[in-house]
Protein backbone atom coordinates (compact mmCIF):
# COMPACT_ATOMS: atom_id res chain seq x y z
CA UNK A 1 0.00 0.00 0.00
CA UNK A 2 2.74 2.51 0.65
CA UNK A 3 4.69 1.58 -2.46
CA UNK A 4 1.56 2.11 -4.09
CA UNK A 5 0.64 5.95 -2.37
CA UNK A 6 4.41 6.90 -3.09
CA UNK A 7 4.56 6.34 -6.58
CA UNK A 8 1.16 8.56 -6.99
CA UNK A 9 2.84 11.00 -5.32
CA UNK A 10 6.19 10.82 -7.34
CA UNK A 11 3.46 10.74 -10.38
CA UNK A 12 2.37 13.56 -9.32
CA UNK A 13 5.50 15.73 -8.73
CA UNK A 14 6.75 14.61 -12.65
CA UNK A 15 3.40 15.87 -14.13
CA UNK A 16 4.21 19.05 -12.42
CA UNK A 17 8.07 18.99 -13.37
CA UNK A 18 6.92 18.47 -16.83
CA UNK A 19 4.74 21.15 -16.49
CA UNK A 20 7.16 23.60 -15.13
CA UNK A 21 9.80 22.53 -18.33
CA UNK A 22 7.05 23.89 -20.99
CA UNK A 23 6.41 27.04 -18.99
CA UNK A 24 9.67 28.37 -18.49
CA UNK A 25 11.76 30.21 -20.90
CA UNK A 26 15.40 30.00 -19.58
CA UNK A 27 17.04 27.32 -21.36
CA UNK A 28 19.39 26.88 -18.27
CA UNK A 29 16.21 26.75 -15.96
CA UNK A 30 14.66 24.13 -18.78
CA UNK A 31 17.54 22.21 -18.51
CA UNK A 32 17.81 21.56 -14.69
CA UNK A 33 14.49 21.13 -14.32
CA UNK A 34 15.46 18.39 -17.07
CA UNK A 35 18.17 16.75 -14.66
CA UNK A 36 15.41 16.96 -11.97
CA UNK A 37 12.76 14.88 -14.04
CA UNK A 38 14.68 12.49 -14.52
CA UNK A 39 16.17 12.10 -11.34
CA UNK A 40 12.76 11.84 -9.93
CA UNK A 41 12.04 8.89 -13.14
CA UNK A 42 15.18 7.07 -11.10
CA UNK A 43 13.34 7.53 -8.08
CA UNK A 44 10.24 6.30 -9.44
CA UNK A 45 12.01 3.09 -11.33
CA UNK A 46 13.07 2.10 -7.65
CA UNK A 47 9.53 2.10 -6.19
CA UNK A 48 8.60 0.02 -9.77
CA UNK A 49 11.34 -2.71 -8.72
CA UNK A 50 13.15 -1.67 -11.94
CA UNK A 51 16.62 -1.43 -10.28
CA UNK A 52 18.86 -1.81 -12.91
CA UNK A 53 16.99 0.92 -15.14
CA UNK A 54 16.75 3.31 -12.53
CA UNK A 55 20.44 2.71 -11.96
CA UNK A 56 20.91 3.67 -15.41
CA UNK A 57 18.56 6.60 -15.66
CA UNK A 58 20.00 8.40 -12.69
CA UNK A 59 23.50 8.28 -14.35
CA UNK A 60 22.72 8.78 -18.16
CA UNK A 61 19.19 11.39 -17.93
CA UNK A 62 20.44 13.21 -14.40
CA UNK A 63 23.94 12.93 -15.50
CA UNK A 64 25.04 12.75 -18.58
CA UNK A 65 22.50 14.25 -20.98
CA UNK A 66 22.17 17.27 -18.21
CA UNK A 67 25.89 17.97 -19.37
CA UNK A 68 25.14 17.68 -22.82
CA UNK A 69 22.70 19.81 -23.28
CA UNK A 70 24.71 22.71 -21.10
CA UNK A 71 27.54 22.12 -23.49
CA UNK A 72 25.43 23.31 -26.08
CA UNK A 73 23.86 25.27 -24.42
CA UNK A 74 27.89 26.97 -23.85
CA UNK A 75 28.14 26.05 -27.30
CA UNK A 76 25.06 28.23 -29.03
CA UNK A 77 25.13 30.79 -26.22
CA UNK A 78 21.53 31.41 -26.76
CA UNK A 79 20.08 31.42 -22.83
CA UNK A 80 16.68 32.59 -23.52
CA UNK A 81 14.06 31.08 -26.25
CA UNK A 82 11.68 33.42 -28.10
CA UNK A 83 8.03 33.19 -27.84
CA UNK A 84 6.89 34.36 -31.22
CA UNK A 85 3.25 35.26 -32.30
CA UNK A 86 3.54 33.10 -34.85
CA UNK A 87 3.28 29.97 -32.79
CA UNK A 88 -0.60 29.93 -31.53
CA UNK A 89 -1.05 27.62 -28.71
CA UNK A 90 -4.83 26.57 -29.97
CA UNK A 91 -3.62 24.39 -32.52
CA UNK A 92 -1.03 22.08 -31.03
CA UNK A 93 -2.92 22.28 -27.66
CA UNK A 94 -6.39 20.74 -29.71
CA UNK A 95 -4.00 18.39 -31.18
CA UNK A 96 -2.25 17.58 -28.63
CA UNK A 97 -6.32 17.06 -26.54
CA UNK A 98 -7.45 14.96 -29.35
CA UNK A 99 -4.96 12.27 -29.18
CA UNK A 100 -4.75 12.24 -25.54
CA UNK A 101 -8.06 11.43 -25.29
CA UNK A 102 -7.49 8.70 -27.81
CA UNK A 103 -5.01 7.21 -25.43
CA UNK A 104 -7.23 7.36 -22.64
CA UNK A 105 -10.01 5.42 -24.09
CA UNK A 106 -7.39 3.25 -25.19
CA UNK A 107 -6.74 2.30 -21.59
CA UNK A 108 -9.62 1.95 -20.13
CA UNK A 109 -8.77 -2.08 -21.29
CA UNK A 110 -5.69 -2.25 -19.82
CA UNK A 111 -5.27 -4.69 -16.62
CA UNK A 112 -4.71 -2.01 -13.88
CA UNK A 113 -1.24 -1.48 -12.50
CA UNK A 114 0.26 -4.56 -10.43
CA UNK A 115 -2.11 -7.31 -11.61
CA UNK A 116 -0.02 -10.51 -11.56
CA UNK A 117 -2.30 -12.03 -14.25
CA UNK A 118 -1.90 -9.46 -16.40
CA UNK A 119 -0.72 -10.68 -20.50
CA UNK A 120 2.40 -9.04 -20.26
CA UNK A 121 3.36 -11.22 -16.76
CA UNK A 122 1.96 -14.39 -17.80
CA UNK A 123 4.11 -15.82 -21.03
CA UNK A 124 7.64 -15.48 -21.52
CA UNK A 125 8.06 -13.81 -18.00
CA UNK A 126 7.51 -17.02 -16.26
CA UNK A 127 9.95 -18.60 -18.54
CA UNK A 128 12.70 -16.24 -17.39
CA UNK A 129 11.92 -16.44 -13.72
CA UNK A 130 11.79 -19.85 -13.59
CA UNK A 131 14.76 -20.55 -15.43
CA UNK A 132 17.01 -18.35 -15.43
CA UNK A 133 18.92 -19.08 -12.63
CA UNK A 134 19.36 -22.91 -13.12
CA UNK A 135 19.96 -22.45 -17.09
CA UNK A 136 22.41 -19.14 -17.04
CA UNK A 137 23.87 -19.42 -13.18
CA UNK A 138 23.26 -15.73 -12.96
CA UNK A 139 21.03 -14.86 -10.47
CA UNK A 140 20.33 -11.11 -11.46
CA UNK A 141 17.40 -12.12 -13.96
CA UNK A 142 17.84 -8.91 -15.91
CA UNK A 143 21.69 -9.42 -16.78
CA UNK A 144 20.66 -13.12 -17.79
CA UNK A 145 17.76 -11.69 -20.02
CA UNK A 146 20.29 -9.01 -21.43
CA UNK A 147 23.44 -10.86 -22.28
CA UNK A 148 22.40 -14.59 -22.84
CA UNK A 149 18.84 -14.67 -23.66
CA UNK A 150 18.54 -12.04 -26.12
CA UNK A 151 22.10 -11.17 -26.76
CA UNK A 152 21.44 -10.97 -30.45
CA UNK A 153 18.95 -7.73 -29.59
CA UNK A 154 21.91 -6.32 -26.81
CA UNK A 155 24.40 -6.74 -29.59
CA UNK A 156 22.31 -4.49 -32.30
CA UNK A 157 21.96 -1.88 -29.76
CA UNK A 158 25.68 -1.19 -29.04
CA UNK A 159 25.89 -1.04 -32.53
CA UNK A 160 23.68 1.65 -32.21
CA UNK A 161 25.42 3.50 -29.76
CA UNK A 162 28.58 3.15 -31.74
CA UNK A 163 26.65 4.43 -34.77
CA UNK A 164 25.64 7.23 -32.97
CA UNK A 165 29.35 8.40 -31.64
CA UNK A 166 30.64 7.69 -35.11
CA UNK A 167 27.65 10.08 -36.49
CA UNK A 168 28.51 12.82 -33.40
CA UNK A 169 32.46 12.49 -34.62
CA UNK A 170 31.45 13.29 -38.31
CA UNK A 171 29.41 15.88 -36.94
CA UNK A 172 31.39 17.55 -34.61
CA UNK A 173 34.62 16.57 -35.17
CA UNK A 174 36.64 18.57 -37.06
CA UNK A 175 37.15 22.34 -36.81
CA UNK A 176 34.61 24.25 -36.73
CA UNK A 177 34.18 26.24 -39.85
CA UNK A 178 33.26 30.00 -39.09
CA UNK A 179 32.20 31.66 -42.62
CA UNK A 180 34.95 33.57 -42.71
CA UNK A 181 37.40 31.69 -42.13
CA UNK A 182 36.46 29.07 -44.83
CA UNK A 183 38.00 29.38 -48.21
CA UNK A 184 35.28 27.62 -49.69
CA UNK A 185 32.60 29.49 -48.55
CA UNK A 186 34.70 32.60 -49.08
CA UNK A 187 35.31 32.05 -52.57
CA UNK A 188 31.77 31.21 -53.11
CA UNK A 189 30.29 34.24 -51.48
CA UNK A 190 32.32 36.36 -53.85
CA UNK A 191 31.09 34.38 -57.11
CA UNK A 192 27.72 35.28 -55.36
CA UNK A 193 28.52 38.76 -55.20
CA UNK A 194 30.35 39.06 -58.60
CA UNK B 1 37.80 25.97 -12.52
CA UNK B 2 41.70 25.15 -12.31
CA UNK B 3 41.99 27.27 -9.82
CA UNK B 4 39.38 26.51 -7.00
CA UNK B 5 41.38 24.32 -4.85
CA UNK B 6 38.08 22.84 -2.77
CA UNK B 7 37.43 21.76 -6.49
CA UNK B 8 40.36 19.96 -7.28
CA UNK B 9 40.56 18.20 -3.76
CA UNK B 10 37.73 16.88 -3.89
CA UNK B 11 37.46 15.95 -7.31
CA UNK B 12 40.80 13.67 -6.44
CA UNK B 13 39.29 12.46 -3.33
CA UNK B 14 35.67 11.26 -5.70
CA UNK B 15 37.18 10.31 -9.20
CA UNK B 16 38.77 7.12 -7.83
CA UNK B 17 35.76 6.05 -6.07
CA UNK B 18 33.73 6.50 -9.05
CA UNK B 19 35.87 4.72 -11.17
CA UNK B 20 36.01 1.49 -8.23
CA UNK B 21 32.25 1.76 -8.50
CA UNK B 22 31.90 1.73 -11.88
CA UNK B 23 34.41 -1.66 -12.14
CA UNK B 24 32.03 -2.93 -9.12
CA UNK B 25 28.93 -2.43 -10.98
CA UNK B 26 30.50 -3.91 -13.98
CA UNK B 27 32.21 -7.15 -12.63
CA UNK B 28 29.26 -7.40 -10.06
CA UNK B 29 26.43 -7.36 -12.53
CA UNK B 30 25.28 -10.65 -12.40
CA UNK B 31 24.66 -10.70 -8.99
CA UNK B 32 23.37 -7.68 -8.19
CA UNK B 33 21.84 -4.41 -10.07
CA UNK B 34 24.45 -3.39 -12.76
CA UNK B 35 26.11 -4.12 -16.27
CA UNK B 36 28.00 -3.13 -18.84
CA UNK B 37 25.96 -0.71 -19.84
CA UNK B 38 25.28 1.33 -16.22
CA UNK B 39 29.10 0.41 -15.76
CA UNK B 40 30.06 2.14 -18.61
CA UNK B 41 27.88 5.31 -17.76
CA UNK B 42 29.46 5.82 -14.61
CA UNK B 43 33.26 5.58 -16.04
CA UNK B 44 32.84 8.10 -18.72
CA UNK B 45 31.40 10.14 -15.73
CA UNK B 46 34.09 10.29 -13.87
CA UNK B 47 36.43 11.30 -16.08
CA UNK B 48 33.65 13.63 -17.62
CA UNK B 49 34.21 15.09 -13.94
CA UNK B 50 38.13 14.96 -14.29
CA UNK B 51 37.73 16.64 -17.88
CA UNK B 52 35.60 19.74 -15.91
CA UNK B 53 37.53 20.14 -13.18
CA UNK B 54 41.21 20.12 -14.69
CA UNK B 55 40.77 21.08 -18.27
CA UNK B 56 40.14 19.13 -21.36
CA UNK B 57 43.62 18.72 -22.58
CA UNK B 58 44.61 16.96 -19.24
CA UNK B 59 41.71 14.86 -19.65
CA UNK B 60 42.86 14.14 -23.07
CA UNK B 61 46.47 13.53 -22.14
CA UNK B 62 44.78 10.73 -19.58
CA UNK B 63 42.96 8.74 -22.93
CA UNK B 64 43.93 10.11 -25.98
CA UNK B 65 41.21 10.77 -29.13
CA UNK B 66 42.33 7.78 -31.18
CA UNK B 67 42.56 5.04 -28.11
CA UNK B 68 39.10 5.99 -27.38
CA UNK B 69 37.89 5.00 -31.03
CA UNK B 70 40.04 1.73 -30.83
CA UNK B 71 37.98 1.34 -27.68
CA UNK B 72 34.39 1.96 -29.42
CA UNK B 73 35.25 -0.18 -32.34
CA UNK B 74 36.93 -2.92 -29.93
CA UNK B 75 33.84 -3.66 -27.67
CA UNK B 76 31.36 -3.85 -30.58
CA UNK B 77 34.51 -6.02 -31.98
CA UNK B 78 34.53 -8.38 -28.73
CA UNK B 79 31.08 -8.81 -28.20
CA UNK B 80 30.55 -10.25 -32.13
CA UNK B 81 33.41 -12.41 -31.76
CA UNK B 82 31.81 -14.30 -29.03
CA UNK B 83 29.71 -15.15 -31.20
CA UNK B 84 31.22 -16.60 -33.86
CA UNK B 85 33.27 -18.14 -30.99
CA UNK B 86 30.17 -20.09 -29.94
CA UNK B 87 29.44 -20.66 -33.88
CA UNK B 88 32.83 -22.26 -34.67
CA UNK B 89 32.60 -24.64 -31.32
CA UNK B 90 29.43 -26.43 -32.87
CA UNK B 91 26.45 -24.11 -31.32
CA UNK B 92 24.12 -20.99 -32.41
CA UNK B 93 25.84 -17.67 -33.28
CA UNK B 94 25.93 -15.84 -29.33
CA UNK B 95 24.96 -19.30 -27.43
CA UNK B 96 26.82 -19.14 -24.50
CA UNK B 97 26.93 -22.85 -23.27
CA UNK B 98 29.46 -24.34 -25.44
CA UNK B 99 32.39 -21.85 -24.28
CA UNK B 100 33.04 -23.61 -20.62
CA UNK B 101 33.10 -27.18 -19.61
CA UNK B 102 29.87 -27.42 -18.51
CA UNK B 103 26.54 -24.99 -19.49
CA UNK B 104 26.43 -22.76 -16.24
CA UNK B 105 30.43 -21.98 -16.83
CA UNK B 106 30.46 -21.19 -20.46
CA UNK B 107 27.14 -18.99 -19.56
CA UNK B 108 29.34 -17.18 -16.90
CA UNK B 109 31.98 -16.55 -19.34
CA UNK B 110 30.12 -15.55 -22.35
CA UNK B 111 28.17 -13.14 -20.14
CA UNK B 112 31.08 -11.22 -18.50
CA UNK B 113 32.85 -10.73 -22.01
CA UNK B 114 30.15 -9.69 -23.42
CA UNK B 115 29.37 -7.05 -20.30
CA UNK B 116 32.70 -6.33 -20.68
CA UNK B 117 32.52 -5.54 -24.72
CA UNK B 118 29.44 -3.40 -23.80
CA UNK B 119 31.03 -1.65 -20.89
CA UNK B 120 33.77 -0.69 -23.15
CA UNK B 121 31.61 0.59 -26.04
CA UNK B 122 29.35 2.94 -23.88
CA UNK B 123 32.78 4.04 -22.45
CA UNK B 124 34.42 5.53 -25.16
CA UNK B 125 31.33 6.41 -27.29
CA UNK B 126 29.91 8.40 -24.19
CA UNK B 127 33.58 10.01 -23.93
CA UNK B 128 33.78 10.76 -27.66
CA UNK B 129 30.83 12.54 -27.47
CA UNK B 130 31.94 14.78 -24.38
CA UNK B 131 34.82 15.18 -25.98
CA UNK B 132 33.61 16.28 -29.34
CA UNK B 133 30.61 18.79 -27.67
CA UNK B 134 33.74 20.16 -25.38
CA UNK B 135 36.20 20.80 -27.87
CA UNK B 136 34.16 22.20 -30.41
CA UNK B 137 33.77 25.34 -27.63
CA UNK B 138 37.63 25.58 -27.99
CA UNK B 139 39.51 28.53 -29.57
CA UNK C 1 -11.92 4.40 -7.00
CA UNK C 2 -9.78 1.07 -7.58
CA UNK C 3 -10.31 2.03 -10.89
CA UNK C 4 -8.41 5.38 -10.55
CA UNK C 5 -5.55 4.42 -8.66
CA UNK C 6 -4.90 1.30 -10.71
CA UNK C 7 -5.00 3.40 -14.26
CA UNK C 8 -3.41 6.11 -12.44
CA UNK C 9 -0.15 5.54 -13.92
CA UNK C 10 -1.25 5.18 -17.32
CA UNK C 11 -2.67 8.57 -17.09
CA UNK C 12 0.02 10.43 -16.00
CA UNK C 13 2.02 8.32 -18.55
CA UNK C 14 -0.37 9.60 -21.60
CA UNK C 15 -0.09 13.31 -19.69
CA UNK C 16 3.85 13.33 -19.79
CA UNK C 17 3.39 11.66 -23.65
CA UNK C 18 1.43 14.76 -24.59
CA UNK C 19 3.35 17.42 -22.50
CA UNK C 20 6.56 16.26 -24.86
CA UNK C 21 4.58 16.29 -27.81
CA UNK C 22 3.31 19.23 -27.48
CA UNK C 23 6.45 20.99 -26.74
CA UNK C 24 7.89 19.26 -29.85
CA UNK C 25 5.23 20.94 -31.82
CA UNK C 26 4.13 24.47 -30.59
CA UNK C 27 8.25 25.70 -29.29
CA UNK C 28 10.32 26.99 -31.96
CA UNK C 29 13.80 26.61 -30.27
CA UNK C 30 15.73 23.60 -30.97
CA UNK C 31 17.00 22.51 -27.66
CA UNK C 32 13.57 23.42 -26.29
CA UNK C 33 12.15 20.42 -28.99
CA UNK C 34 14.92 18.23 -27.94
CA UNK C 35 13.95 18.22 -24.11
CA UNK C 36 10.41 17.47 -25.18
CA UNK C 37 11.32 14.47 -27.51
CA UNK C 38 12.89 13.70 -24.17
CA UNK C 39 10.13 13.66 -21.86
CA UNK C 40 7.97 11.75 -24.69
CA UNK C 41 10.76 8.89 -24.16
CA UNK C 42 10.68 9.09 -20.60
CA UNK C 43 6.89 8.74 -20.39
CA UNK C 44 7.36 6.08 -22.87
CA UNK C 45 9.83 3.92 -20.53
CA UNK C 46 7.29 4.08 -17.83
CA UNK C 47 4.68 2.56 -19.76
CA UNK C 48 6.73 -0.36 -20.14
CA UNK C 49 8.00 -0.91 -16.33
CA UNK C 50 4.46 -0.19 -15.19
CA UNK C 51 3.36 -2.72 -17.40
CA UNK C 52 5.92 -5.00 -15.73
CA UNK C 53 5.35 -3.98 -12.06
CA UNK C 54 3.48 -6.66 -10.11
CA UNK C 55 1.92 -6.17 -6.60
CA UNK C 56 3.93 -7.16 -3.69
CA UNK C 57 6.92 -8.17 -6.05
CA UNK C 58 10.31 -8.14 -5.54
CA UNK C 59 13.42 -6.70 -7.80
CA UNK C 60 14.11 -9.18 -10.41
CA UNK C 61 17.18 -10.68 -8.69
CA UNK C 62 16.95 -14.15 -6.98
CA UNK C 63 17.08 -14.49 -3.47
CA UNK C 64 16.11 -17.22 -1.43
CA UNK C 65 12.59 -17.13 0.36
CA UNK C 66 11.26 -15.10 -2.20
CA UNK C 67 8.36 -16.39 -4.21
CA UNK C 68 7.11 -13.28 -6.40
CA UNK C 69 9.49 -11.13 -9.07
CA UNK C 70 8.56 -8.30 -11.33
CA UNK C 71 8.74 -8.95 -14.85
CA UNK C 72 12.25 -9.00 -15.92
CA UNK C 73 11.27 -8.26 -19.38
CA UNK C 74 10.62 -4.19 -19.58
CA UNK C 75 13.82 -3.98 -17.30
CA UNK C 76 16.17 -5.88 -20.23
CA UNK C 77 14.17 -3.63 -23.14
CA UNK C 78 14.05 0.17 -21.42
CA UNK C 79 17.83 -0.24 -20.02
CA UNK C 80 18.84 -0.96 -23.63
CA UNK C 81 16.33 1.94 -24.66
CA UNK C 82 17.77 4.66 -21.72
CA UNK C 83 21.86 4.56 -23.05
CA UNK C 84 20.67 4.20 -26.63
CA UNK C 85 18.36 7.46 -26.37
CA UNK C 86 21.33 9.64 -24.97
CA UNK C 87 23.27 8.05 -27.75
CA UNK C 88 20.78 9.80 -29.94
CA UNK C 89 20.11 12.93 -27.81
CA UNK C 90 23.38 13.50 -28.81
CA UNK C 91 23.15 13.61 -31.74
CA UNK C 92 20.36 16.02 -31.82
CA UNK C 93 22.22 18.56 -29.89
CA UNK C 94 25.26 17.73 -32.26
CA UNK C 95 22.97 18.63 -35.01
CA UNK C 96 21.46 21.91 -33.37
CA UNK C 97 25.45 23.10 -32.47
CA UNK C 98 25.59 23.03 -36.81
CA UNK C 99 22.73 24.49 -37.26
CA UNK C 100 23.67 27.25 -34.65
CA UNK C 101 27.45 27.43 -36.81
CA UNK C 102 25.61 27.67 -40.25
CA UNK C 103 22.66 29.70 -39.52
CA UNK C 104 24.02 32.02 -36.48
CA UNK C 105 20.08 30.93 -34.60
CA UNK C 106 18.53 28.06 -33.20
CA UNK C 107 14.99 29.42 -33.23
CA UNK C 108 12.94 27.26 -36.29
CA UNK C 109 11.24 30.73 -37.51
CA UNK C 110 14.02 32.48 -37.75
CA UNK C 111 15.52 29.77 -39.82
CA UNK C 112 13.18 29.44 -42.07
CA UNK C 113 12.75 33.23 -42.93
CA UNK C 114 16.72 32.58 -43.61
CA UNK C 115 15.92 30.16 -45.99
CA UNK C 116 13.03 31.64 -47.78
CA UNK C 117 14.90 34.59 -48.37
CA UNK C 118 17.44 32.24 -50.42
Amino acid sequence: MIDLIINIILLTFLAITAIAIIRTTNLFATIMLFGIFSLLSATLFVVMDALDVAFTEAAVGAGISTILMLTTLALTKNHNEKRSHAHRPWLPLAVVTITGMALVYGTLDIPGFGDPAAPANTHVAQYYINNALPETGVPNIVTAVLASYRGFDTLGEVAVIFTAGVAVLLLLGGKPSSPNSNPRTNKKREEDET
Amino acid sequence: MKRNPILRIVAKFLIPLIILFALYVQFHGDFGPGGGFQAGVIFSAALILYALVFGLEAAEKIIPPHILRLLASAGVVLYASVGVVSLFLGANYLDYSVLGSTQIKGQHLGILLVELGVGMTVTAVMLIIFFAFAGRGRP
Amino acid sequence: MDFIISHYNYWIVIFLMMVGLYTVISRGNLIKKIIGLNIFQVSVFFLYISMGTVKDGAAPIITEGVKLYSNPLPHVLILTAIVVGVATTALGLALVVRIKESYGTIEEDEIHEMDHSL
